[in-house]
């Protein structure tokens, strides 16, 4: 599948201040893409979500380690890949927050979150000897000329 | 992020303004009730009409105030949800937690019922 521009990377340390400059780069290429307000607030809420969890439980909050974030386009899905430096976990561990018993903990709704507001969300561990890898897809439709305009200047 | 307190009678109204998100938010929501409580106050309204975005870390933080103040004996109700926070708590479910009201007076009036 082709890889359309546009195509942003950035790394930044592990604070939770640096979530907001992702969000904004993130928000800047889906205003490229010509996405409303709501999809891009579902997005960005949902890429805000995989980096706190980087941040937090990958990466324990140690300002030394980073976390990285790729946002581009395939096809017509945004694909956001965000990648932390931790240990990894089991996804299939963490407990439903719908169940009653678990609705009124405060923590354990950030996949939750992002699996609501994305239409894929896949875990990969150990790539490239770093920690957990998130991917995040969520498919849009892409404005014809948007995709022109990425193309040309591709 | 932005929360100031008033009075309505004896209930206490928050109103809430942007971002209650990681970080920053979830932790002055935390805050807030607690000097509420501090206070005195028992019954709490969170107006949370000039919100803009509420994450996971802040729904946390409004389900750690509504535990708070029901085991305090109070009552802790929300007025004037944006239409996104009204999705989240939708998806969350925690719609079925919480006591949700349009209206600042009705809200108010339902803690002498």
């Amino acid at each position: 599948m082709p890889v359309l521009e546009p195509e942003a990377f950035l790394a930044v340390a592990s604070r939770f201040e640096n979530i907001e400059l992702v969000q904004a780069v993130v928000d800047d290429l889906l205003v490229r893409l010509q996405l409303g307000e709501e999809d891009r607030h579902w997005i960005g809420l949902a890429v805000r979500e995989a980096v706190a969890n980087a941040i937090k439980h990958g990466n324990g909050g140690d300002p030394e380690k980073q976390v990285e974030c790729e946002v581009k386009l395939e096809g017509d899905e945004v694909v956001v890949t965000v990648r932390d430096e931790g240990k990894g976990f089991d996804p299939s561990a963490v407990a439903d927050p719908l169940l009653p018993e678990n609705l009124l903990r405060p923590g354990g709704r950030g996949i939750f979150y992002m699996r609501s507001l994305m239409d894929r969300v896949e875990y990969h561990f150990g790539n490239r000897d770093r920690g957990t890898e998130v991917v995040l897809r969520k498919r849009i439709k892409v404005a014809g000329d948007a995709r022109a305009q990425e193309e040309t200047r591709a | 992020m932005n929360i100031s307190q008033r009075q309505a009678g004896d209930v206490t109204i928050l109103d809430v303004s942007g971002k209650i998100t990681i970080g920053v938010g979830d932790v002055a929501i935390r805050d807030a009730v607690q000097v509420a409580l501090g206070g005195g106050a028992r019954d709490i309204v969170l107006n949370l009409k000039n919100v803009s975005t509420i994450d996971s870390a802040g729904v946390g933080e409004l389900v750690s105030a509504y535990t708070t103040v029901t085991h305090r004996g109070g009552k802790l109700k929300l007025v004037n949800l944006p239409a996104k926070v009204n999705d989240i708590l939708q998806i969350t479910q925690l719609i079925t937690v919480f006591e949700v009201y349009e209206d600042e007076q009705a809200a108010v009036d339902s803690f002498r019922h």
